[in-house]
């Protein structure tokens, strides 16, 4: 107790308020304060795929384009480019072919110009010495044994962005031993990448002692990416693949300097955990200046970024919304970000209450306490959020949550009439809005159809329903009833749901991959809305490998997944449908569900522009799905973000992962608020201290009086 | 005691190589090269192609435990198992799965557990002692009885709720610490005070238990009372005589627990954000990061075994009556 108490007193000698995890010093910068629940697996953009680590690597790096802040639909504008490129389309014989050319689109080249004067942040791996050569570049395996740290190499450098580091990371992505996850789709289109990948294989060398020597990929000549001059290079498509412009937004398509494989490739450097994996070097407008994800990683502005302004034009209502105000300013508009290691919620919630961390999500445990419902379903704060100045931002995400019936399956899947009336009747039964409200607090939207809100091809209103599982009513639409349901399921020959052969209920097999106590209530909640129509529903609960292992051999049933969009297209939905791509063929069609007009319909979609002809296209194919019902359609789920009053032009952006250039914050209010929300308490420790010595006291007085009796 | 030793350590290979056999195998039952690698490539656009990649660059592309295609010994040296085990006893951890050298990170997380571990340890063992004498010195008297009441209630309840308890109270509702979160240097100081304290409160219940039972044990030997007869005070009886011959079983417990002070607290470093080994292991678990978890599990063994060691040692250290053969 004494030394809690002094430990508590030495805490005290600084400033108030004592909780604050931050140097008190940094209190008036303009630091974003943030949190991370799990390290980033990968900061090497040829490897990065998920949304935690694109946190990082997208403030870093610079793809050719980017998507607009504020305009939606969602719009790609350049970042580095001079401009979005359009496809030159060119027959096998390389004659040009007109942009709506439908047929004979042999190749689909790419010129992409980059702007001059870009230059990449202040790195090692750029540092020289007097003479002119690498000052880093030739170390022996003892001194790189001996580093610790990036920091350790003190000395740095830059130099100009160019073409040919976007061609060098393009053919990293083919590099076998770096497997990148976007390798075997990027084969399928990108011409001769298959040929270099296998090329790649063969002649560079192999690991040594688990590191693999530096192999120089501008010696190796790649047709599908091409240097054309020192600010622009080429890519070539095989045939047509208009979503490949949203692919040059993304990481993937980031350049890399070939000095930063010389320094991180040489021997030593890995056992040092010294790895492009690691320690990241881009152009953008931030800079990894601290990595320890066991604990914090920080993010700072980069001295050298080519410099950014503040988008001028938004949507109706966003200079209402005060998203305007900087228009014009110049980006980064903070100096720093630091992302602290917070595994679990509730202490994450409470700093976040607290003033410590500027943004927060909600988790159900939290929900209650800061959304409440009013009678017309709208979300909004709770009076103690509004007592802070906390606001809410919600989005609806460019996903979707669906229940996939595996069409490989002989009860539940084929093209008969019986198996259709029956995926039919499922659908309806299976209650997604009950779903949502119980299980997702009401954040989410039921599906209508493959196409979340937001991205081209979706229908709001009437035009949008799904009838066969919904009708509209009252101006929004209302599901089927279950009567209607039983109807289908007789009109299947499943009167009451019984198997008309046994007479017994009919069995359905669900794949459930949440075992653990929280999906229990999920999965009880499953079988009764299968119960509805009669139908046992036996729950094959499993870990997420078995359920991927099922749904790769195409054994399962009926199982639960979701799809995040890569870029804002319905291509991105729909080829999860699409024949050919099922996934016992290793594709993404998970019910493994094949249509030949669906696949006609979808071939001549992927290649349409936006425009009637392709909503039309698209309105068909969503027909075809909702009649064939392959997927009970589930939700596209909402996400709700909390922010303090201090953190300026937060829009949300489900598309663009650098947005944390935009964000701008008020440092002086953040640490006013703080203050008066952090006031130490100090009776508890009076009262402790007050505590143990009434105890104390009479204990010693009864030892004395025990003492002297026994003396005597 | 030099044979003794040596013989010891002789034990410990078999027991090293029966708990790294038992790791592979429950780990491999669980999830196979093949999951391991999906973990890591990521659950979008995976092509067989690249899982079978992955394997190859990371050695899990052999048979798991016999190698029926490999002539001789290397039915079995060409395996995961001998592979990924061999290097383990020249404590070669080699690297993470994702890439990371496993003995870089154990030596940097292993002192932010040690943090924790070592002033909870200290700090909880003063209270504990202390407060089983206070309690003994109160024998048979409400005193007594009250706070084995309170101990038996503190001993029933869940260690989250001391950590969430603590935190909503000194970090939430006081304001006096931060409620999660590790710094390094003299900044560490006020991220360390709420675990400390949560973790030694934490631990009354049982520790003073354990030590009431062992001082009681005492009270009631012969030279207690021959003492008493002697007309020593009370005061005298308890911390010259009790506490002196109650110290042999507190010590060698404490020492066998010593080495394993490094290994962290799995749920104290993952709710206070500690980064440490506990929340290490949780991590690799979590990501099926079998180098990792092989790793710890060997470590885990090796300082248990050392913790047996050091306590038959140590016996001879504080009673001259034993000797090691």
């Amino acid at each position: 107790m004494a030394v809690w108490c002094v430990a508590l007193l030495l805490t005290g000698c600084g400033e108030p308020p004592w909780n604050n995890p931050y140097p008190p010093e940094r209190a008036g910068e303009t630091v974003l304060y943030g949190s991370f629940g799990e390290r980033p697996k990968h900061l090497d953009p040829v490897r990065s795929y998920s949304s935690n680590e694109y946190a990082f690597i997208a403030q870093i790096y610079e793809p050719p384009l980017q998507y607009h802040y504020l305009k939606r639909p969602y719009a790609l504008v350049p970042l580095t480019a001079e401009s979005v490129p359009e496809p030159r389309l060119l027959d096998a014989a390389g004659n040009p072919l007109p942009a709506d050319a439908a047929a004979d689109v042999a190749i689909s080249e790419y010129l992409v110009r980059i702007r001059p004067g870009i230059r990449y942040q202040p790195h090692p791996a750029f540092a020289r010495d007097d003479a002119g050569g690498y000052r880093y570049h030739a170390l022996t395996p003892e001194q790189a044994g001996r580093l610790n740290t990036l920091a350790d190499l003190p000395e740095t450098g830059s130099r100009e962005l160019t073409a040919e580091d976007y061609v060098y990371q393009i053919k990293r992505l083919a590099a076998p031993w770096l497997h990148s996850p976007i390798a075997g789709l990027m084969a399928e289109h990108i011409l001769g990448f298959a040929d270099l990948s296998r090329r790649l294989g063969e002649l560079a060398p192999p690991a040594q002692d688990g590191e693999r020597p530096f192999f120089d990929l501008r010696k190796v000549p790649f047709d599908g990416a091409e240097v054309v001059d020192r600010y622009s290079f080429r890519v070539r498509i095989q045939g047509r693949y208009p979503q490949f412009i949203y692919w040059l937004a993304m990481p993937f398509f980031a350049p890399m300097p070939w000095e930063a494989e010389a320094l991180y490739q040489q021997p030593g450097m890995k056992q040092s955990n010294l790895t492009l994996d690691w320690y990241p070097v881009g152009t953008g407008p931030f800079m990894l200046t601290e990595n320890n994800p066991n604990r914090r990683m920080v993010l700072s502005r980069n001295p050298d970024f080519h410099g950014e302004r503040y988008p001028s034009e938004g949507m109706p209502g966003d200079a209402e919304a005060g998203l305007l105000d900087d228009a014009g300013k110049e980006l980064p508009m903070i100096d720093r970000a630091v992302y602290s290691l917070e595994k679990e919620g509730i202490p994450y919630w409470n700093k976040f209450l607290q003033g410590y961390y500027d943004s927060s999500g909600i988790s159900s445990d939290a929900f209650d306490q800061a959304v409440q419902f009013d009678a017309a379903g709208q979300a909004g704060l709770t009076e103690a959020m509004r007592e802070k100045g906390i606001e809410l931002v919600t989005a609806v995400d460019t996903s979707i949550m669906y229940m996939g019936f595996n069409m490989r399956d002989p009860l539940l899947g084929g093209d008969s009439e019986r198996a259709r009336l029956l995926r039919q009747a499922i659908s309806i039964a299976v209650d997604f809005g009950e779903y949502i409200s119980i299980f997702a607090n009401g954040r989410g939207v039921e599906a209508q159809g493959p196409v979340p809100p937001g991205i081209f091809g979706h229908r709001e209103g009437e035009a949008g329903i799904n009838p066969a599982v919904f009708r509209w009513q009252h101006g929004r639409p209302v599901r089927r009833s279950v009567d209607e349901a039983r109807a289908l399921l007789a009109e299947a020959g499943y009167h009451d749901g019984r198997d008309p052969e046994t007479g017994r209920p009919l069995t359905i097999y669900y794949e459930a991959m949440d075992a653990g106590p929280d999906g229990k209530a999920r999965l009880n909640w499953m079988r009764k809305q299968f119960a509805k129509l009669g139908i046992e529903l036996v729950v094959r609960a499993t870990d997420y490998n078995r359920f991927q292992e099922k749904m790769r051999k195409g054994t399962g049933q009926v199982f639960m997944w979701g799809w995040n969009a890569d870029y804002p297209d319905p291509e991105n939905f729909f080829f999860l449908l699409y024949g050919p791509n099922a996934k016992v063929d290793g594709g993404e069609n998970a019910a493994n569900y094949r249509n030949t007009e669906f696949d006609s319909l979808f071939e001549q979609m992927k290649n349409l522009p936006d425009g009637p002809a392709r909503q039309q296209i698209i309105d068909r194919m969503t027909t075809i799905l909702r009649q064939d019902a392959p997927w009970a359609f589930g939700y596209y789920p909402k996400s709700f973000s909390l922010h303090h009053r201090w953190l300026d032009n937060v829009k949300p952006n489900l598309m663009a992962n650098n947005t944390l250039k935009y964000r701008a914050l008020q440092p002086e209010v953040r640490a006013r608020l703080r203050e008066a929300w952090n006031p130490p308490v100090l009776w508890p420790i009076g009262a402790a201290v007050l505590l143990l010595v009434l105890g104390a006291v009479p204990a010693m007085l009864i030892a004395r009086r025990r003492e002297r009796s026994s003396a005597r | 005691m030099s044979a003794y030793l040596i013989r010891r350590l002789f034990y410990a290979l078999p027991i090293l190589i029966g708990v790294n056999l038992i790791t592979f195998v429950l780990f491999f039952v669980l999830n196979s090269p093949d999951d391991m690698a999906r973990m890591q490539l990521g659950d979008k656009r995976v092509t067989q192609a690249a899982v079978d990649s992955w394997k190859a660059e990371h050695g899990y592309d052999q048979p798991l435990l016999f190698n029926a295609d490999a002539p001789g010994l290397g039915a079995f040296t060409e395996t995961i198992f001998f592979q990924k085990s061999v290097k383990l006893f020249a404590f070669d951890f080699g690297s993470s799965d994702s890439g990371r050298d496993i003995g870089y990170d154990i030596s940097q997380r292993m002192w932010p557990s040690l943090a924790i571990a070592l002033p909870v340890l200290l700090v909880g063992l003063a209270i504990n002692i202390s407060y089983a004498l206070m309690i003994i010195f109160f024998r048979a008297t409400y005193i007594d009885w009250g706070s084995v009441v309170l101990l038996v209630a503190m001993m029933s309840i869940s260690g989250l709720f001391y950590i969430i308890g603590g935190q909503f109270l000194i970090g939430k509702l006081f304001h006096l610490v931060p409620i999660s979160g590790y710094d390094t240097g003299p900044q560490a100081t006020k991220f360390l005070i709420l675990p400390v304290i949560v973790g030694v409160i934490g631990g009354i219940g049982s520790g003073t238990r354990l030590y009431r039972t062992f001082f009681l044990e005492e009270i009631n030997r012969d030279y207690v009372r021959t003492a008493h007869a002697k007309g020593l005070r009370e005061r005298v009886v308890l911390f010259r005589h009790v506490l002196r011959n109650a110290l042999i079983p507190i010590l060698t417990g404490v020492v066998a627990v010593l080495p394993l002070l490094f290994m962290g607290a799995l749920i104290t470093e993952s709710f206070f954000g500690v980064p440490g080994l506990g929340s290490y292991t949780i991590d690799a678990i979590n990501r099926q990061d079998f180098a990792i978890v092989r790793a710890m599990v060997f470590l885990g063994s090796v300082l248990y075994i050392l913790g047996l060691i050091l306590t038959d040692l140590s016996y001879t250290l504080v009673d001259p009556r034993v000797r090691l053969s």
